[in-house]
């Protein structure tokens, strides 16, 4: 059965034009970056353009672009190389990605001071209570662009014009937004930027952190003085040169894939609703990515739904814990302030560039199917 | 995550779905809050149970628990029936995920439930 895949959050497929454009470097131009001879410069230079490539993407110079392993690794070096002294006062959202969350638990473990702002029921962050939240000691601001479950678009904006008042670096993690709305880091106010590859149709495994010119940060890897002396280890050049060329064909179809994919979304939202009763949309319904549904059905549960959906081809993902490892429900869901009974009836549908009209017909046509099926054996359902 | 192909039978077609409108016995047991609520009714006759239906709100293992159970228990006296463990339904089912073991295997704890439902009604008798 061919897959229907509309779990583009989690990872996507490497385009092909992505993968021919890699491909060269796994073999006859195989240079290490550092070495002198013809091939070495050979690397060296497809390293600059992809440096080149990646900070047009976001508007940046090329000297601030330090390619990384991936978000994680982005996030990490953003909180950890910027509260190098094991003291001082971050401010994050609670709906950030793990990858900030756990980092701002470590930096907490080792003296830092973390505040972690509240978010409304569309899970958007007040920039009037990042600024009530800063201190003396106030090091870094950090607050995602798009939520990675719910898709909803933080005014970055007012918080990166609110850090620089307060002459305080701002972060945002970019991983879900870059590619689906305009990202401009100079117009932004922004000083550090993570960046992932395989959400934008590039290979797993590369990434990159934006830093702004000026703005000093400790490296996490000690090593050779690749990227700046600020990341060790030799390049990943096909990585790299297959993310860079991810990043421009994401500029380059910038306007017609986020036109796809909104209507995509729009046409599987309000399908749903038209056929099912007591759905509910999670998240924002305008400052949201144009790629997420993630919606709330009552009485039914995350994971008996993806199970459904799966063995009719469909892949999606679910914001309820039943389908992980972990047993807890959703913090972001939590963070909104829906009832944890709710939150295990919550589906994440994110689309992609390759999806069609005809696939979301086909969900829509199977999927009021799978729901009643489900409410006729749950007790919750209406009694 | 895996299911067993009888896991996957019991959640895709559940056996004794529903409610019994006139239950000798009710019994419910599981959190919402957790993600996993099962709801038994039983029939009782001659100190053996003759009818069983069950509810899951839940993931796919709790609705397969709540599936087996009812297999399980028709047609046991309720000395056999109490004697039913989470265990008994898991192997019954040819595992459990590990995850599920403990927040989904919640279908033995409600039938316990109907049947002291069931002895709270009729202490007299």
């Amino acid at each position: 059965m061919k897959q229907i895949y509309l779990d583009h959050a989690a990872t996507t497929a490497v385009d092909r034009e992505v993968m021919q454009a890699m491909t060269p470097y796994f073999t006859e131009r195989f240079g290490n970056a550092s070495s002198l001879h013809t091939l070495g410069r050979d690397a060296n230079q497809a390293l600059t353009r992809a440096r080149e490539e990646v900070a047009d993407a976001i508007g940046a110079n090329t000297e601030e672009i330090i390619f990384t392993s991936g978000g994680t690794e982005s996030d990490n070096l953003a909180l950890r190389g910027v509260l190098r002294e094991h003291k001082g006062h971050i401010i994050t959202s609670s709906i950030e990605h793990p990858a900030i969350l756990k980092t701002c638990q470590y930096l907490e473990r080792i003296g830092c001071d973390v505040t972690y702002l509240p978010v409304d029921a569309d899970g958007l962050v007040d920039p009037g209570d990042v600024e009530s939240a800063i201190t003396r000691e106030t090091r870094l601001i950090s607050v995602m662009h798009a939520n990675n479950e719910i898709g909803t678009i933080q005014p970055v904006n007012e918080i990166g014009a609110i850090a620089a008042d307060h002459e305080i670096p701002f972060h945002t993690d970019a991983v879900q937004s870059f590619g689906k709305t305009e990202l401009d880091v100079r117009k932004m106010n922004i000083d550090m930027l993570s960046l992932s590859s395989h959400k934008i149709y590039g290979p797993k495994g590369v990434g990159a952190l934006y830093v702004r010119e000026g703005l000093k940060i400790n490296p996490l890897m000690y090593g050779g003085s690749h990227e700046m002396s600020i990341r060790a280890g030799t390049e990943n050049i096909p990585g790299i040169v297959g993310f860079a060329k991810a990043a421009s064909l994401a500029c380059e179809r910038f306007k017609s894939d986020t036109a796809h994919l909104m209507k995509l979304r729009d046409m599987l939202i309000n399908g749903m609703f038209d056929s099912i009763d007591d759905v509910f949309l999670n998240g924002h319904q305008a400052k949201r990515l144009p790629n997420n549904a993630n919606l709330r059905f009552m009485f039914v549960e995350g994971e008996a739904m993806l199970i459904h959906l799966d063995l009719k081809g469909i892949a999606a993902s679910t914001g309820s814990a039943c389908s992980s490892a972990s047993l807890d429900p959703s913090h972001v869901l939590l963070a909104l302030g829906i009832p944890p009974e709710d939150i295990h009836g919550s589906i994440r549908f994110t689309l992609g560039r390759e999806n069609t009209e005809k696939e979301i017909k086909y969900v829509l046509e199977v999927f009021p199917t799978i729901i009643e099926k489900l409410r006729a054996i749950s007790p919750l359902t209406r009694r | 995550m895996e299911y067993s192909e009888k896991v996957m039978d019991h959640f895709l077609n559940p056996r004794n779905v529903g409610d019994i409108p006139d239950p000798d016995g009710t019994g419910e047991f599981g959190n919402p809050v957790c993600g996993d609520v099962t709801q038994v009714h039983i029939k009782v006759k001659d100190d053996k149970i003759t009818d069983i239906k069950f509810k899951t709100f839940g993931c796919g293992a709790a609705i397969a628990t709540g599936s087996m159970i009812t297999e399980l228990a028709v047609g046991k006296t309720l000395d056999e029936a109490l004697a039913i463990t989470r265990d008994d339904v898991a192997d019954a089912l040819g595992g459990l995920p590990p995850v599920k073991l403990h927040c989904s295997n919640l279908a033995a704890d409600a039938l316990y439930a109907a049947i002291q439902d069931y002895q709270a009604k009729n202490k007299d008798v």
